[in-house]
């Protein structure tokens, strides 16, 4: 069940971003580009969702379970710190370079676009990287815990 | 601020939104979790057990989106200008960017900032601004 909600989720999520022109890298590169012939498409698909999303968080954030009897995981309050203030500025940096985000380049993946492919295979390797880096800190990390008095 | 208006879609954008906050709607009701991409994806390269069906679904349901998309409306426009290189720079930094920084636009820019969540909004208004720093560079700095 969770399998199909998901499936279906990630269908109406792909026609999104097609029908808003936001598959095409072309067109995110254009939002991003202020000082140029500027499209602030991008502004109002943000706004769209976010007064969808505003409405289901609302009604989530009341409930322990989905509507298919799932827990609610919801993530917890957490600080803010380096970890996501520079992730999310190196995010920036390759969104800004070829104008694809994760969501985005699976869609033009599946729309048969070569580069695409590059693209998915690169962010998969640099997910990849960051898993290895997280196992060698944590088994470091446990290690230092071990030979501590 | 010169906006291009023969390029501004606005209600293609508004609607296309509409369907994306649906999918993070149907998505958090009916399974519990965030439709953050980039967190649903990274998942699968260290999968636990029983976590593994649902994040091939959601991909699975993006990937072939444009064809099932195809069958009811024209091919959609996708122009990737970038060369080999930046493409494979690009998605390295987007690749590890997104894990360091815990959520990409959707998790972040649409499923946080429908929560009202400050790290989300930190997020958010960071991978916008080094984009936007980005493109400035390439194209008006560099020229390219």
């Amino acid at each position: 069940m969770a399998a199909m909600g998901s499936l279906l989720a990630g269908l109406v999520f792909g026609f999104g971003l097609l029908v808003s022109g936001m598959a095409n890298p072309n067109k995110v590169l254009g939002f991003l580009d202020l000082a140029g012939a500027w499209d602030p498409s991008l502004a109002l698909v943000m706004a769209g969702a976010i007064a969808v999303g505003a409405v289901a968080f609302a009604v989530a954030r009341q409930r322990t379970t989905s509507f298919l009897g799932l827990d609610m995981k919801l993530p917890l309050a957490r600080p803010i710190d380096t970890r996501l203030v520079a992730g999310s500025l190196l995010f920036g940096i390759g969104w800004g370079v070829v104008g694809l985000c994760p969501g985005p380049a699976l869609v033009a993946l599946g729309a048969g676009q070569f580069k695409a492919l590059v693209f998915v295979l690169a962010m998969l390797a640099g997910m990849g990287l960051f898993e290895l880096l997280e196992r060698r800190q944590s088994d470091g990390a446990s290690k230092a815990a071990a030979s501590s008095p | 601020m010169n906006i291009a208006w023969n390029a501004f879609t606005p209600w293609h954008a508004l609607a296309g939104g509409v369907l994306i906050g649906i999918a993070a709607a149907m998505f958090v009701l009916l399974n519990g979790r965030i439709a953050g991409i980039s967190g649903v994806l990274g998942g699968l390269l260290s999968p636990a057990k029983g976590d593994i069906a649902w994040r091939l679904a959601f991909v699975g349901g993006l990937v072939i989106s444009p064809a099932l998309y195809t069958l009811f409306f024209d091919a959609p426009l996708i122009q990737i200008d970038a060369g080999l290189g930046a493409l494979v720079l690009g998605g390295l930094l987007v690749g590890v960017g997104t894990r360091y920084g815990a959520g990409c636009t959707s998790g972040h820019g649409v499923c946080g900032l429908s929560r009202l969540s400050l790290r989300s909004l930190v997020a958010t208004l960071g991978f916008m601004g080094s984009g936007f720093a980005t493109v400035f560079v390439i194209r008006h700095v560099l020229g390219v």
